[in-house]
């Protein structure tokens, strides 16, 4: 019984967590489910790589570790498993057909294809050349490049699995490709192409969740989220240094 | 004609990273609208002479607050709108200009951009944190009536 409130809880936490939601909301929507099912005190430690869970009952106290290696962002698998947890509390769902209703969110596909999400990148680059006052000319090369740049980091993130390594290189091959589009005469300012097309790679959602996780006083969590933004913004802008030292 | 550009450009593009988060397709709409609100925000104040910095604390203050709206009417996490709200507002092209001084040897003018870029991700935070200040005081205060 307690193991299975503790199985719901753990696959709760470890969608989300891997979904990219703040580790406060992960901790407090745990502690929800632990308490709904009726677990007088229930412990969680949530850290961006880990989870470490707790259960007191009658029984001796049962403590149990989820490891987090690959995260993604899926906010949509985080709404999800936040309206799950929302029917649990209200009680609609029992121990069984929330584990069922979860492990169907876990196997749920990504809502939007890869084609999609490049797309998304491509407009989106297009749309912030003209934000930051680039003239409509240079819209074209930031959308392709923009859009390129999106899928090297989907490529070679899935050659090499370091995080660092796909940015470094993605945001290299946004240096070169601009370079190019000015050099064939496509393009007019070669800066703001750059600036356009890097957008799609910022680390937002990594900064504003590791801004809240400070605030809710989850110390290690924001810090560490803190330090994966720095390391991305480091990577693209490290990139984008590299090919201009070379011009 | 300049900021009606800015406004559709910013929803677009706000929308468009909502697709990158794999957002519910349900809440692109709303976390576009975010997006443009702040942008808009922020052109109004740059647009009057008001440093960026300014500006960006403004605009963020702003998005947080329709965040937070738009989580209470939907029922969704906050995280959700904020982020494609919030993307337009990095200080891209300065951390860029930066880095382009580093790499031309210019190190005075580098620092002090990058000290500018440091400055205005810190407004972004701290628009956020201001607005989870009022939202607490809010519920606080509510909560003190309920009893």
């Amino acid at each position: 019984m307690v193991y299975d409130i503790m199985e719901v809880c753990l696959l709760a936490g470890k969608i989300m967590l891997q979904s990219g939601a703040e580790t406060y909301r992960v901790e407090d929507t745990m502690e929800r489910i632990a308490r709904a099912f009726g677990v007088r005190e229930a412990h969680c430690f949530v850290t961006p790589t880990g989870i470490i869970f707790s259960i007191e009952s009658t029984e001796p106290t049962k403590t149990k570790l989820v490891r987090i290696t690959e995260r993604t962002t899926d906010l949509h698998k985080v709404a999800l498993v936040n309206g799950v947890s929302r029917r649990i509390t209200n009680g609609e769902l029992d121990i069984e057909k929330a584990f069922r209703a979860l492990t169907e969110v876990e196997e749920s596909q990504l809502t939007y294809s890869t084609k999609l999400q490049i797309l998304a990148a491509a407009i989106a680059s297009g749309c912030f050349l003209i934000m930051f006052n680039g003239s409509w000319v240079d819209f074209l090369p930031a959308f392709i490049t923009g859009g390129l740049g999106f899928t090297s980091v989907i490529y070679f993130h899935r050659m090499v699995p370091i995080k660092f390594i796909s940015e470094f290189i993605g945001s290299i091959i946004i240096g070169i490709l601009s370079y190019l589009f000015i050099h064939m005469g496509m393009g007019v300012e070669l800066d703001k192409i750059i600036i356009g097309s890097v957008m799609p790679l910022v680390p937002g959602l990594l900064l504003t969740n590791a801004v809240r996780d400070l605030m809710a006083g989850h110390l290690v969590s924001g810090i560490s989220k803190g330090a994966e933004a720095l390391l991305t913004a480091f990577a693209i802008g490290s990139g984008i240094a590299v090919v201009l030292s070379f011009l | 004609m300049y900021i009606l550009q800015h406004l559709l450009l910013s929803f677009l593009a706000a929308a468009a990273f909502g697709i990158i988060f794999n957002a519910p397709k349900s809440s692109l709409v709303q976390s576009g609208f975010v997006g443009m609100l702040g942008w808009g925000i922020y052109i109004l104040f740059t647009i009057n002479g008001s440093d960026a910095v300014n500006a960006t604390l403004v605009a963020s203050f702003v998005i947080a607050v329709a965040s937070q709206v738009f989580a209470k009417l939907y029922r969704t996490p906050i995280i959700i709108f904020i982020v494609a709200g919030i993307i337009p507002l990095v200080p891209g092209g300065m951390a860029y200009d930066a880095m382009r001084n580093f790499v031309e040897n210019d190190y005075n003018i580098a620092l002090a951009l990058a000290a500018k870029a440091f400055l205005i991700s810190g407004s972004i935070a701290m628009g956020i944190v201001f607005s989870e200040v009022i939202n607490q005081l809010i519920r606080k205060t509510a909560f003190i009536k309920k009893s």
